[in-house]
Order: C-alpha cells, then sequence, then structure tokens
C-alpha cells in the first residue's frame, strides 16, 4: 500500500461541503476507502447519515459513481450493479480489461438490522464486492435510536436511562463473527482510529475474487456524547480496551491485527461517554462489571481462533 | 453558489446529480466557531491530519501540510486533537479572532 | 421465424424474454409467477440466453438487484405476484422515480389477509400510483407480445418509466394455449440494442443517483416523472402499431368488441376479457346489443378514450377484479367514472372475482340483461355491486 504522502498526490474523490456533523469521522472512512479504490468504483449507499449528506440535492460530494436506493438495499443494489458489470463485460459493451470496484456502504442500522437480509443474500450469492458497515452503534440519522449494535446499558432515544429500565438491556449482535459464518473470502473489523490498518483492510477486501466485508467501528459524538474533537480518540479508546478489536478472517483463518501491550478497562472507554452515564453513577445490575467479563471472554476465543489459525 | 432553482424541464432526469462533487460549491466553513491554525514550523509532514479530515479540508502539496480550506473546514478539531503530541503543530483558535485571515 | 406453439402465460413471459435476452435478471419464487421464471432460468442455464442471473432472497432484493442493474446501464428484468410486488412495492416506487425502465411481468394474484394463491388484480391495482406503466393481457398470445412490447415502452428516451406486464393468476399463467411466438431474430430486431440514457458504470462521468431532494426540489421531480407518463401514451400507440406491421397482431390503449353498434356494454380488463365476449355474442342472441371494451393500458390511463366510447352507450357496467375499501367499488371503475364525468349516466360497477373466485359467461349475461333494464328504465340503481358473492 502506497504511503500517505503518496496517496495525498491522488485527486481526492469525495470532496468538500458534504453536511456531515462537525466532528463526525465518518467522512474520513469514506475517504480513505476511496484513496485505496480510486476512481473506478461504484459506491452504493444505504439510506443513513452519510447518504443524507453527502447528496443533498443539487449537491453530490462524490467523484466517483453514486447509487443509493433505500434503507435496507444498499448490498442488493449494489449486487445488481455488479450482475449489470459481469454480463456487460461479457457482451463487449464495456472493456474486458476494465476493472471496477464495487463497494456498498451502511450504516449499523443498515446493516446489523434492516439491511442484514440483503447483506446476507450478497454475500452467499458470491458478487464480487465490498460491503463497508460504519457502525456508529445506534440510528443516529434519525436521531439516536437502539440498534442490534449498540451496546447493553446505553442509553438511547428508544432505550432511553429511565427510572425503571436504565437504557439497553440486550447486548450487540455480532455481526463481523456473522459475516465470517458465510465463508466469504474476506471479512474484517476495524477501527476508524487505525487508518492504515483500516485502509490496508480495503486494499485486501478489493483484491479478493467474491465478496468481501468490513466492519469500521465509527464513533458519534451526537449519540455517544463526547466533545467532537475526541472522535479518533473514542475509537482508539474502544479498541484498547479490547471491546472492539481489529483483526481479519482470510479464507477462514484469523488474525488479530492489533494487541494492545496494557489493554485499559471498558469502565476507561464507557466513562468518556454521556450515553453511559448513568450507569457509571449507579450500577445496580453491574452492567459495567458484565461487560468486562464479556470483552475478556470475547478476546480470549479471538486469541484461541488465532492460534488455531496458525496450526493450521 | 447558485440560488437560481431549476425547473423542472431544466433538471436532469430521475433526481440525479450529473455534477461530480460539486458539494465543493456549498461552503461549510461558516459553520465554523473554531479555527485550525497551521504552526508551520512544528510540523512534521506526517499527514495524520489530512487522511483524518472529515471535511477534505486539510490543503498538501508535493507531500507537505500546507494549510486548510477555510471555505469548507467546520472547525471540528480532530486535526488539533490528532496532530502528534510531541508536535502540537495546530491550534484552535476563535474564528472571530483571526480576521485577519481569509475567511469563509 | 413466426411458429405456433403450446404455452402457457407463464411460459408465454419467459419465452418474451428468451427472445429479448436481456442483461440481468432477478429471480425469486412466488406462485403463481414461479414457474414463469423456472422457465427463464433454464434457458440460462441450458445456454439459450446469456442472461446474468440474480436469484436473490427475498422479492425486496429482487427489485433492489434491478434498480441496481438498471441504473448501471442494463435491460433488466423480474417478475412477482401478489405479496411479492407487496414486498417490493417500496422499490417500485423507486425505479420509477429514478426513471429506469425495468420490465416486469406481475402474474396478478390476491393480497394476503387471509391468504390466497389465486387471481385477482388487488397486487398491481395496489402499486397503480407506483409510476409504472401497467398493461394487461387477454390470453396467453397477448402475455407474449405486451412483454415483448414493454422494453420499446418503457426504454423510449421520452418515457424511461419500468413497465407491468401483467397476466392473470392461474387462468392465464397455468393454462396452456396456442402462441404465436416470432422468434429471436425477429423479437431482436424490434427491441433494438439497448442504448441506456445513464449508467453508474460510466466512472469517466461518475453521477450520483438517488440523493436526498427536500423541499426544493422533489416536486419538480414528480412532475417530470408525469410528463414521462404523459409522453407513453403516444409511445405506446406506436410501439403497438409497430409491432402489428411485424406480427399481424397491432395493439392500442383497448380492444373494442362489438361495440360499434352496442347499447350496453362491459369495461374490463385481463382473462375476464374472454369470457365477457363470449357473453356479450350469447346475449346478442338474446337480443341485447352487447359489447365489451377490453382495456389493455391502466397506466397510463385512457380515460378521455374510454369516456368517449362509452358516452355512446345506453348502460355500461365496469367490472373490478380488485376493490378498494371505504371508497366503494373498484379503482377501474372510480378510474372510469371521474372521465365519464356524467357522459355515461347509467355507469354501475361490478366487483367480481376476488381471491380466483370464477366468473362464467352465464354470469356476465346476466349483467347485460341487467344493463338493458337499466338502460330502458334511465334508472342504474345500485351504483357498487359484487357479483358471484353469497350474500
Amino acid at each position: 500500500m502506497p504511503s500517505l504522502k503518496q496517496m495525498s498526490a491522488n485527486p481526492e474523490l469525495l470532496a468538500p461541503g458534504h453536511r456531515a456533523c462537525a466532528g463526525c469521522a465518518a467522512p474520513a472512512i469514506l475517504r480513505q476507502a476511496l484513496h485505496v479504490s480510486g476512481p473506478d468504483t461504484v459506491v452504493g449507499f444505504a439510506t443513513g447519515c452519510m447518504e443524507v449528506s453527502t447528496t443533498i440535492y443539487p449537491y453530490t460530494a462524490w467523484k466517483v459513481p453514486y447509487v443509493h436506493c433505500a434503507f435496507e438495499n444498499s448490498a442488493s443494489t449494489i449486487a445488481g450493479a455488479e450482475a449489470a458489470y459481469q454480463v456487460l463485460k461479457r457482451r463487449g459493451r464495456i472493456p474486458a480489461d476494465k476493472k471496477i470496484n464495487f463497494i456498498a456502504f451502511g450504516g449499523d442500522g443498515g446493516t446489523y438490522d434492516i439491511g442484514f437480509q440483503a447483506l446476507s443474500g450478497a454475500m452467499e450469492r458470491g458478487h464480487d464486492m465490498l460491503y463497508i458497515c460504519y457502525d456508529n452503534n445506534a440510528y443516529m440519522n434519525t436521531g439516536i435510536q437502539r440498534s442490534s449494535a449498540t451496546p447493553r446499558g446505553a442509553s438511547t432515544n428508544t432505550s432511553p436511562a429511565g427510572r425503571a429500565v436504565p437504557g439497553k438491556q440486550q447486548d450487540r449482535k455480532d455481526l463481523t463473527a456473522c459475516m465470517v459464518a458465510h465463508n466469504i473470502p474476506y471479512v474484517a473489523q476495524a477501527s476508524v482510529s487505525n487508518h492504515m490498518d483500516f485502509m490496508r483492510k480495503v486494499e485486501k477486501a478489493l483484491a479478493v475474487e467474491g465478496p468481501s466485508f468490513i466492519n469500521i467501528l465509527q464513533p458519534c459524538h451526537r449519540g455517544w456524547r463526547y466533545k467532537p474533537e475526541d472522535s479518533i480518540k473514542l475509537a482508539q479508546l474502544a479498541v484498547d480496551s479490547l471491546y472492539w478489536p481489529i483483526f481479519e478472517v482470510e479464507n477462514g483463518k484469523w488474525k488479530i491485527n492489533y494487541k494492545p501491550k496494557e489493554p485499559i478497562p471498558v469502565a476507561d472507554w464507557f466513562k468518556e461517554q454521556g450515553r453511559f452515564r448513568h450507569i457509571l453513577k449507579d450500577d445496580p445490575e453491574g452492567v459495567i462489571e458484565w461487560h468486562q467479563e464479556q470483552t475478556d471472554r470475547r478476546w480470549k476465543e479471538l486469541l484461541q481462533r488465532e492460534a488455531a489459525s496458525q496450526e493450521d | 453558489m447558485s440560488n437560481k432553482l431549476l425547473n423542472w424541464r431544466e433538471m436532469p432526469i430521475g433526481g440525479m446529480v450529473v455534477r461530480a462533487g460539486n458539494s465543493e460549491e456549498y461552503e461549510t466553513g461558516s459553520w465554523r466557531t473554531y479555527r485550525p491554525v497551521h504552526v508551520e514550523e512544528r510540523c512534521i509532514h506526517c499527514l495524520r491530519c489530512w487522511i483524518l479530515c472529515p471535511d477534505s479540508a486539510i490543503k498538501v502539496e508535493d507531500g507537505k501540510m500546507v494549510g486548510f480550506d477555510l471555505d469548507h473546514c467546520k472547525g471540528c478539531g480532530i486535526c488539533a486533537a490528532e496532530c502528534p503530541p510531541k508536535c502540537h503543530a495546530i491550534e484552535m483558535k476563535l474564528d472571530s479572532e483571526c480576521e485577519d485571515e481569509a475567511s469563509a | 421465424m413466426a411458429e405456433l406453439v403450446g404455452l402457457t402465460g407463464n411460459e408465454a413471459g419467459a419465452e418474451a424474454l428468451k427472445d429479448v435476452n436481456p442483461d440481468v435478471a432477478a429471480v425469486f419464487p412466488i406462485t403463481p409467477q414461479t414457474e414463469l421464471m423456472h422457465q427463464f432460468s433454464s434457458y440460462v442455464n441450458d445456454g439459450e440466453v446469456d442472461t446474468e442471473l440474480v436469484p436473490v432472497e427475498s422479492e425486496h432484493s429482487a427489485q433492489s438487484a434491478c434498480f441496481g442493474s438498471a441504473a448501471s446501464g442494463a435491460r433488466t428484468v423480474t417478475a412477482t405476484s401478489s405479496q411479492g410486488l407487496m414486498l417490493m412495492a417500496e422499490i417500485c416506487y423507486i425505479t420509477a422515480g429514478t426513471r429506469l425502465p425495468v420490465v416486469m411481468p406481475v402474474v396478478n394474484r390476491a393480497l394476503s389477509g387471509p391468504i390466497n394463491i389465486h387471481c385477482d388484480h388487488s397486487d398491481a391495482m395496489g402499486c397503480r400510483d407506483s409510476g409504472w406503466i401497467q398493461i394487461y393481457s387477454e390470453n396467453a398470445q397477448e402475455v407474449y407480445d405486451n412483454t415483448i412490447q414493454a422494453f420499446r415502452i418503457g426504454e423510449h428516451k421520452d418515457v424511461l418509466l419500468p413497465v407491468m406486464s401483467c397476466l392473470d393468476g392461474f387462468i392465464l399463467s397455468h393454462t396452456m394455449e396456442s402462441v404465436e411466438v416470432i422468434g429471436r431474430e425477429a423479437v431482436q430486431g424490434f427491441v433494438g440494442e439497448y442504448d441506456p440514457a445513464f449508467s453508474l458504470l460510466d466512472t469517466q462521468s461518475p453521477i450520483s443517483i438517488g440523493p436526498l431532494h427536500l423541499t426544493d426540489y422533489y416536486f419538480e421531480c414528480k412532475r417530470q416523472e408525469v410528463e414521462a407518463m404523459e409522453n407513453a401514451r403516444q409511445v405506446i400507440l406506436d410501439v403497438g402499431k409497430e409491432y402489428g406491421e411485424l406480427t399481424g397482431r397491432g395493439y392500442g390503449f383497448f380492444e373494442e368488441y362489438r361495440l360499434d353498434d352496442a347499447e350496453v356494454a362491459i369495461v374490463a380488463l385481463g382473462s375476464t376479457c374472454g369470457t365477457a365476449k363470449a357473453a356479450a355474442d350469447q346475449a346478442r342472441e338474446n337480443g341485447v346489443k352487447a359489447g365489451v371494451l377490453k382495456l389493455r393500458v391502466f397506466r397510463p390511463f385512457p380515460g378521455d378514450q374510454i369516456a368517449e366510447v362509452i358516452s355512446r352507450m345506453g348502460a355500461v357496467a365496469v367490472m373490478d377484479r380488485a376493490i378498494s375499501f371505504g371508497l366503494q367499488g373498484g379503482p377501474l371503475f372510480n378510474e372510469v367514472r371521474s372521465f365519464a364525468n356524467g357522459r355515461c349516466p347509467n355507469l354501475i360497477n361490478y366487483v367480481y372475482g376476488l381471491g380466483g373466485r370464477d366468473i362464467n359467461a352465464t354470469e356476465i349475461e346476466s349483467i347485460f340483461h341487467e344493463l338493458e333494464k337499466i338502460k330502458d328504465s334511465g334508472q342504474p340503481g345500485e351504483l357498487y355491486r359484487y357479483i358471484g358473492l353469497r350474500e
């Protein structure tokens, strides 16, 4: 992969002037992915923050072909575009040597929840496409509602920290593991705090033949309640606490891409976020302790999977 | 930014936008309260600010960070927060106190 | 080369798609459409077409894949019925609004609540304002002919709208009839090479499809869609005429059966028109000057042309195989009545055949006799009626 210095000579494929919140790092994810995939890329988007903010008519921030259809069908829409590409190449209507990358994006609402079926179908059918989920842990575009990516205990507008029920009662779905279970050639978990790692993963994902999936953690200062300039820091804390380990599964082989020398307690990550304020103050259900146990257990499992992959 | 709204006969069909990247005409610099200021002598040109800027607002020439696109910089402060601590080459200042420089 | 073959309605639809050899087909099963795409899938796997088959996991993804494919400049098809159409309905609106000329046979079936697999028009009627052109067929021959014409109509540069080629579930889809097919070469010659208006795959001139329209532009976008649907009127007539020159089977907005000297008439859609023609013959033998207006094109709705014909009649019954709760009567009746605008005072509505309830020639003949009475008395009586229902 080229260095940042080399990349900086590339044309910028996401124009400024989009309307993402100040301090939202999600557009940086888009820029980074495009710096790797280049101008011959078709981007699809699920309805959500990035879809809305990058394409408010008559403006578009996209300098590559872009398509948005609805909330739940980013994967099937891009699957259709990829099918068109295959047949038009076969029929000589586009040059046989013209390589086009297909990247479908969705937030966690559009991917873990409403778009889960379309994603599963597209991956199973083997389209040559990359799906990138930018996971900000809730439906942020509609105003912070719980999704199946929201951690247990977090306060959202549909799981508020109330007097009777202290925030979300269920823990998040392990979507990355669900995608690994699809036995596709490449699955990775990434974080906006580790941009070189993410870009290397995009490069790998685009290089494989067939479907690939990357789940990237993308803090939202509106929903998580922290200062806008801390978006990268909050992602780093999630990685350093092992709550959000970054790893990849290449043809079934697991590899952890970053092992913090001294992992921090999950509580240290929680402390920086207003959405956990209520349980930090008073936690009769022991949610924080429970999270630490879950995180430790998952990390152990991850280490075991990596070790098992190395034995093969 | 043009304020003239197109009528239905003038618009491309299907609601699409045909001028790629024309959001550049929409200046989000006016959102800003604080602005980043580049302290050139402390900068090591690692380009961390550039790759992390959500608004494509870090100007780079020949691999060197040369300033900000203040027409679009929203003043979020990610560049200053993520500038390596040993350099601290970007400082956030109240936009209203920076009248001497070109402002969005 | 034209050839007479025995085909069910589903097979006739698949045969048309085979001869068109579209770029992309999204397939998903639902009764009674299933066999149409079974047939087409075997054409793909037997190498008779080189269409890219996308065997999706739902109708929602079928229409979504069609959206992505058509936006990428590919000639794109799918097919569905009933609940499947309802599941994809959200995307159907977007396909039309984005001006993507997808072609979709819709094998009409009742909507659930309770579940029923048999024919009525509730599914397509539920999407009547989705921005799709809707063409209905009376028999398997028309399924073949209309499905071929759908490509030329939808893809016309003044139109660029998706088209539903509707056929009655089971009654047409599963009944074998004699169909004249014109073969790959003639069909290819008729539909021509696909020249898309725009494509996502053109990375040299990138476009953004599906941006957010706010209060300042959405309305204008819808107005463009109105214009496209209006333009479709002439295109439908031109394509129907040209198809007639090729095959000897020309098509318009509707067929007039024995209406020249008719005094009473029935307006209907789909396979019922065949039964109604037989009933009209029977009624004429029994002294009633009966005729049938077989409506082919429901969207765009040829209301003025229908009104002009029925205003010559003494009494007219509009037959609806769908119902509009709370408005009473069916959608076809309400559309016809809004155009008749008093020009046909003795206009009544029959809702019939919901959930596949059979309607026979004797029942339809009784309607002609009822119309004769209304014509003579000048008293239309009950406006909204049912036939074939146990009261």
